[in-house]
């Protein structure tokens, strides 16, 4: 396990390495002067010089990539032109409300789609598994924000039983330490914020599980269906276990690795920023963030965002191939 | 014989409900097995072997399979339409089984300790550390070196060979009073073929558990067994004990298997094999199920299906018009 966890890990060196290239010459891929389509169509010749000094595009282009690189190794993402704050001190609190949505959102996908896949394996062809797979059919086939708009309707509009958009009422001010809402208010003690940051996270967070959620059930069900006919699962019963623990032992870990892959696909994608489901929920997190820097040619800062998401991809990737050897002993050998 | 058997089927009738309707796979087989014997199940593939073996395990896969008809009586009592929970008890307890791919029936995510524990401690609720203790005595029972080392090893470590020897200390760890072995040695090397029927007659002989082996191969029948069952497409043709059944077949078909088998002490120039295949089940409707591939076969063969009609000696029954008593005889 060791010598294979290494040996992955090093694996991430090219990747990563690729990926601060590619981020790099983002703004060189910019048609024209970058500074001039940055500053738009009516910049003075000085206000685009002193952005091409600010941006370091008169020094030569390798100097500016290990510029660039030194200044990554020691924390510094460039500064945003429009906030002109230091990007590393704002990205965090977007990033950690898209990662707390995210995580909710995954706890939902995966609860109910891993066990919705299983049951449906189990009882193929019965009821419960065409009404789950055509759930998991239209799961997969709904435009989120409209699943979103329909949400805030009922439950907020009509119902009135949750807040519709925001991690908080607007009122509520919470001491940020680590910018995840749910571990903030649980260290401070406050469990009235804390019941109130649930309440905010419930309905984005199942709009955002909905195609994840569905995918996650016809993996595991298709997964589970292949290895249910396996000689192993017959020796199991024949050795007299009962169903449940051929089914959530025997059965389950060999068919989660398909599973496992789409799991972190899925997650990846959301941490990547849900751009529509954030906007709809006014969600401040890294999609809105990236977006709004699209939206104003915040270079800096899409530059950021952009390694922050690959980065976080390459490390789920990361986490999935070592939870494949976690899982099937062969997988280390090979 | 006098003594009640440990297992016996009494016309025993499983079906698969298919969209052409129902396919009888096992029709009318009757057999039994005593304690301490060894019974094999001769025949080719399709002719019901597995299906009987895994009716008795209540493992038929339902639907489309259903036992139709028929007891299966373990110590006396049926044990066909028992309760899931309390036939649980009874397989890898009672009954235990082994399977012909050795190589793919052990659950290749788990070590080979953690499933020998696992099924002692599905029966008997012991410590795990007694499990453990029991567990490398059964590895050490059937042969295998260095037990301990094992129990932590995966089955993709281990050979076909070894991977077999952890299926019978699997089944015989609960000590089973009947053990069902289905081509137990059909996937592995002739030489560890040998060693591994070997390991099985040693305990039927040590341990007293009743052994049905289900094969195709009548080489390994001869080797282990004391009775013989000949089954073909679904039905029982002749039974005989060992010795019988060797010097003096009855059935064509069993006459024929016999002939299949080379034998390097005569030069024959051509091997001998029964014409035509087995019949799709469920293909053949009317006379005896043989017929169409009997050598032997005449014009009431195709229109009346024979019963199992008794020989001369004990124990020897055969079901085929021409050994028919006289007054059955038209």
């Amino acid at each position: 396990m060791g010598a294979y966890t290494i040996r992955r890990i090093l694996l991430l060196i090219p990747v990563l390495f690729g990926v601060s290239v590619l981020v790099f010459s983002i703004i060189h891929l910019i048609p024209g002067n970058p500074a001039q389509v940055i500053l738009g169509q009516r910049a003075t010749a000085d206000a685009i010089l002193e952005v091409e000094k600010q941006l370091g595009l008169d020094q030569p282009l390798l100097l500016q990539y290990f510029t660039y690189m030194g200044d990554l190794f020691t924390g510094d993402l460039g500064t945003s032109l429009k906030t002109k704050t230091p990007i590393s001190e704002e990205i965090w609190g977007y990033l950690a409300a898209t990662m707390e949505l995210t995580f909710v959102a995954m706890l939902i996908a995966i609860f109910v789609g891993v066990n919705a896949g299983i049951i449906s394996a189990w009882f193929h062809n019965s009821w419960f598994d065409y009404i789950a797979m055509v759930i998991a059919l239209i799961g997969v086939s709904i435009p989120i924000f409209w699943l979103g708009l329909m949400e805030q309707y009922i439950f907020s509009v009509k119902l009135g039983w949750l807040p519709s958009t925001g991690r908080t009422d607007p009122s509520t001010t919470i001491d940020t330490v680590t910018n995840f809402y749910l571990i903030d208010t649980l260290l401070q003690g406050d469990f009235k914020a804390f019941k109130e940051v649930v309440s905010h996270l419930i309905l984005p967070g199942v709009a955002l599980a909905t195609i994840p959620m569905a995918i996650i059930a016809r993996m595991t069900r298709a997964s589970m269906l292949e290895v249910m006919k396996a000689d192993y699962i017959r020796t199991a019963r024949a050795k007299g276990l009962s169903s449940f623990w051929v089914v959530y032992k025997h059965s389950l870990r060999n068919a989660v690795i398909p599973v496992l892959t789409v799991i972190g696909l899925q997650t990846g994608l959301l941490l990547g920023g849900a751009i529509l489901t954030e906007t709809i929920f006014g969600w401040p997190g890294i999609g809105r963030y990236i977006y709004d820097a699209i939206e104003a040619r915040d270079y800096p800062v899409i530059q950021s965002g952009i390694l922050i998401i690959a980065t976080i991809f390459v490390f789920i990737n990361l986490i999935v191939d070592l939870l494949y050897a976690a899982v099937d002993p062969r997988i280390k050998y090979k | 014989m006098d003594r009640e058997p440990i297992l016996e089927i009494k016309g025993l009738r499983t079906s698969f409900f298919t969209d052409d309707g129902e396919v009888p796979a096992v029709d009318d087989v009757s057999l039994y097995v005593h304690e301490g014997e060894m019974l094999g199940i001769v025949g080719e593939s399709g002719c019901g072997k597995s299906v009987t073996s895994l009716s008795i395990m209540g493992l038929i896969p339902s639907p489309p399979g259903k036992i139709v008809d028929g007891d299966i009586l373990y110590q006396g009592n049926n044990i066909v339409n028992l309760p899931e929970k309390k036939m649980r008890a009874i397989r890898g307890n009672d009954i235990a089984m082994i399977f012909q791919e050795p190589m793919t029936s052990l659950n290749p995510l788990f070590s080979i300790g953690n499933q020998l524990i696992e099924a002692i401690r599905t029966h008997q609720n012991v410590s795990k550390k007694a499990a453990w203790d029991k567990s490398v005595e059964m590895l050490k029972l059937v042969g295998l070196p260095r037990a301990e080392e094992l129990m932590d090893d995966y089955p993709h470590q281990l050979s076909g060979g070894m991977r077999q020897r952890v299926m019978i200390a699997m089944a015989m760890i609960c000590e089973p009073s009947v053990l069902i072995a289905d081509e137990p040695t059909t996937a592995l090397d002739v030489t560890i073929q040998k060693q591994i029927l070997q390991l099985m007659k040693e305990l039927n002989q040590k341990l007293n558990t009743a052994i049905i082996m289900i094969t195709h191969d009548l080489g390994v029948v001869a080797e282990v067994c004391d009775r013989v069952v000949v089954m073909y497409s679904g039905k029982i043709v002749e039974t005989a004990d060992i010795h019988t059944l060797y010097k003096d077949p009855k059935h064509p078909y069993t006459k024929g298997l016999l002939a299949s088998i080379p034998d390097l002490r005569k030069k024959s120039e051509k091997l001998y094999s029964i014409p035509g295949n087995v019949p799709k089940p469920g293909s053949i409707t009317e006379g005896c199920r043989f017929a169409p591939r009997c050598e032997m076969a005449f014009e009431r063969c195709f229109q009346e299906d024979p019963a199992l009609y008794p020989c001369s000696s004990d124990e020897h029954e055969v079901r085929c018009f021409l050994h028919a008593p006289e007054e059955v005889k038209p």
